[in-house]
């Protein structure tokens, strides 16, 4: 695709036509998909919340919620909005700043991670130069957010849970990143365009998780680490119900548990897309869209078919990321919590070795066969 | 010259009464350094509700729908063993229909029992799907229940001299469709369970109990039999007709959780196995003593005259607890559930001594707990498989 689809430029160009000047219509083009996205984020986890209530309950033999909504499709929008009404505690003997600024610290960078994950061929916010090393930055501030709201609580388990929660967001943070390296080294590029146009050449062919070796071992420590960092089971230590009560979340109530509760699935939809920007090709097609054009005799750069490649893409993208949240859920509702030695064991000890020795394997295997591993 | 020194303050946890996992209203006292128990105290008495001085003035009949407040997840222990102690202490010879079906109802008790261990001790170590599917299989049990005694959980079904009512028809195959159905499920846990490496992380070599501290604790029921003591009343001084059933004492000698966890699952398969035997052999005939004896005596029985005929507003006539004191013991789900009785025969017991495997299982936590992580805490108290309904009665 020689000349994809730039939405921002076809708007200012269309606002133009009223007179605005083209820098105006740039400004005025900006927070348009900041709120998309916001809201789109929004309405994943409302999704993904339902989700994961129908998907467990068929698990165990129940329904789930019924009642509210088509099939209990509304339960999230009425929990919210019961969150929304309760009151809101502050524990007297708590730090009251603290106690407010902890579940913001945590959903603040989980949006703004948003900002670098593409939909499609120029449907990101910002294609950093950076973007999946801002991904990387920009999560590692969570961990704060769960000390800070762990110790403002002035509760034993809150501080538990707040330094379970710091501990292992820090040792889980390394064997992603490296993971996430190894890809990096094999698009030639840290930006998250970059990373989807390298594995949309051959179609699947070209997927990150089809390279030989490396691709697999890469994918099995994101996904491990990625779900310790969404703090879901089987590593939901910090808020391990049977012995922290609720963790850092326990004197929570009212909007500010919400906050809680939305950066949790936000977190879980977001790692779920760079999942699947970095190993299951991002929005492209298991044919590259050029070969179906080629098929269907259709000129790639005919104006239908691109938006119809636009929508392919951004339903692909949806699409695997759904298996991976699929995945998480299924993982929370069968397997049991893991201990924090445990879990600080197999962070240190196996995934970052492997990681490291996976990065080794994507460096020499890069210089043995530069035309497959990106060269 | 002041010298740069770390000092780690102790954090002193109050785990309850209200809390996730304390198993209704047990309360810790956890001195914790990090993430280690240094040190653990239960305090019991939230639930205390005077069993003991309740019974000094009832009678047995009367005193029968309390018993099955003590252990609320297997109540028919603890009803046949107050049925028990004044049967044999006034010699009450029971039908032997009567003993199958109560052989038959303790078995479906300890399989509701162990399922309803299994269901809250894998939500304690975090796993929350197994509770449903345990509900499931034992839902089944308490549809026997009733179907058989009219009510799913505080069934008040036994009597001194048998049982209050016979098996309902039908029941039998129905019990024979649970018992071929319930093994199958097993399997299932079998899978989800036993062959996964978190659970098997988490709880083996934790919690573990040697075979001489077993002993010298107390223990009885699976917390003994894990640690390699093969003591099992139903074998070693058997009651009812357990003597002419075909069974496996279940046993390992590792003592630890999974160790435990091995036992009960094993059990739950001996359970069917002997409920199988028992409906394959269930004789005919009454299933009450009173019954069996007015068949026998004829038309001309005692049991047919007017003190027993049902005249209203005369009051039925009394069973009176001969004098004297007895040791009655049977072999529930969480170990040996005892009472001594002592009785100055009148129709109340004097004194009844409850001797609950829950309460003298749980005094050795404080010791196994020493040194282990605050996740194991709630495996290993998962482990022991305490009801704070029978703990503190």
């Amino acid at each position: 695709m020689n000349e994809p689809i730039d939405l921002g430029n076809s708007f200012a160009e269309a606002v133009a036509g009223f007179g605005i000047p083209a820098d105006l219509a740039r400004v005025l083009w900006m927070p348009i998909p900041m709120l998309v996205v916001i809201l789109s984020a929004s309405v994943a986890v409302l999704l993904s919340v339902w989700a994961e209530r129908k998907w467990s309950a068929y698990m165990q033999q129940r329904l789930g919620p019924t009642v509210a909504g088509l099939n209990g499709f509304m339960q999230g929008v009425a929990d919210g909005a019961k969150l929304l009404v309760k009151e809101d505690v502050i524990p007297r003997k708590g730090d009251p700043w603290l106690f407010t600024f902890g579940p913001v610290i945590i959903i603040i960078p989980i949006f703004f991670a948003y900002l670098v994950i593409p939909f499609g061929q120029g449907l990101v916010i910002s294609d950093l130069a950076i973007g999946i090393f801002f991904f990387v930055a920009i999560s590692s501030v969570a961990p704060i957010g769960a000390l800070m709201a762990g110790y403002a609580s002035n509760n034993k388990y809150a501080l538990l849970g707040g330094l379970r929660a710091a501990a292992q967001g820090i040792s889980y943070e390394l064997p992603l990143a490296l993971s996430i390296l190894s890809i990096v080294m094999m698009s030639n590029s840290l930006s998250t365009v970059d990373i989807v146009n390298m594995q949309s050449t051959h179609g699947i062919l070209s997927w990150n998780i089809l390279k030989p070796g490396v691709g697999q071992i890469g994918f099995v420590i994101f996904l491990i680490s990625a779900l310790a960092e969404t703090e879901r089971a089987p590593f939901d230590l910090p808020e391990a119900e049977s012995e922290l009560v609720q963790g850092h979340h326990t004197e929570y109530s009212g909007m500010k548990f919400a906050l809680f509760y939305l950066a949790e699935y936000a977190n879980l939809v977001l790692g779920s897309l760079v999942a699947s920007i970095l190993f299951l090709g991002g929005w492209s097609f298991i044919v590259p869209m050029g070969t179906v054009a080629n098929l269907l005799g259709i000129d790639p750069l005919d104006p239908a078919f691109q938006v119809f490649s636009a929508l392919l893409g951004i339903v692909m993208t949806i699409a695997k990321a759904t298996l991976f949240v699929f995945l998480a859920i299924l993982a929370r509702w069968t397997l049991p919590r893991v201990r924090i030695d445990q879990l600080l064991d197999l962070g240190w000890k196996f995934l970052l070795p492997l990681a490291l020795f996976n990065l080794l394997l994507t460096a020499a295997l890069k210089l043995a066969f530069p035309a497959f591993f990106g060269g | 010259m002041s010298m740069i020194e770390t000092r780690a303050d102790r954090m002193v946890l109050s785990l309850g009464p209200h809390h996730p996992s304390m198993h209704g209203v047990l309360r810790l006292i956890v001195t914790l350094n990090g993430e280690n128990v240094e040190d653990c105290e239960p305090v019991l008495g939230y639930l205390h509700r005077s069993m003991e001085k309740i019974a000094e003035n009832r009678t047995i009949v009367q005193y029968l729908p309390y018993v099955t407040r003590w252990d609320y997840l297997a109540t028919m222990f603890t009803e046949a063993v107050t049925v028990m102690a004044p049967e044999q202490m006034a010699d009450v010879k029971i039908p032997r229909r009567a003993s199958f079906i109560r052989v038959i109802m303790m078995e479906l008790s300890r399989i509701a029992s162990h399922l309803l261990w299994l269901g809250p001790f894998m939500i304690d170590i975090g796993a929350n799907t197994p509770f449903f599917y345990c509900f499931r299989e034992r839902e089944l049990v308490y549809d026997l229940f009733e179907a058989a005694t009219g009510m799913r959980m505080m069934h008040n079904y036994f009597r001194i001299g048998g049982v209050a009512a016979d098996l309902p028809y039908g029941w039998v195959n129905k019990c024979r469709d649970f018992c071929t159905y319930l093994p199958d499920r097993l399997e299932e846990y079998d899978r989800l369970i036993t062959k996964n490496p978190i659970f098997r992380n988490r709880v083996e070599g934790v919690g573990v109990i040697e075979q001489e501290d077993a002993i010298n604790w107390g223990l009885s029921g699976p917390m003994l039999r894990a640690s390699g003591v093969p003591y099992d009343l139903r074998r070693a001084e058997p009651y009812e007709i357990y003597s002419e059933l075909d069974f496996e004492i279940a046993w390992t000698t590792e003592g630890d959780c999974l160790a435990r966890y091995f036992v009960r699952m094993k059990e739950l398969r001996e359970s069917i196995k002997m409920i199988e035997q028992c409906l394959d052999m269930l004789p005919g005939g009454p299933y009450e003593n009173l019954e069996a004896q007015r068949i026998a005596g004829g038309p001309k029985s005692e049991w047919n005259g007017p003190d027993y005929q049902f005249i209203g507003k005369k009051s039925s006539p009394n069973f009176k607890i001969p004098a004297g004191e007895h040791y009655i013991k049977v072999e529930a789900p969480k170990g040996e559930l005892g009472i001594y009785m002592v009785s100055d025969g009148s129709m109340s017991p004097w004194r009844w001594k409850i001797r609950p495997p829950g309460f003298i299982n749980l005094q050795v936590l404080p010791e196994i707990v020493k040194d282990m992580k605050l996740a194991d805490l709630m495996a290993i108290l998962g482990s022991v498989d305490i009801i704070m309904g029978e703990v503190d009665r």
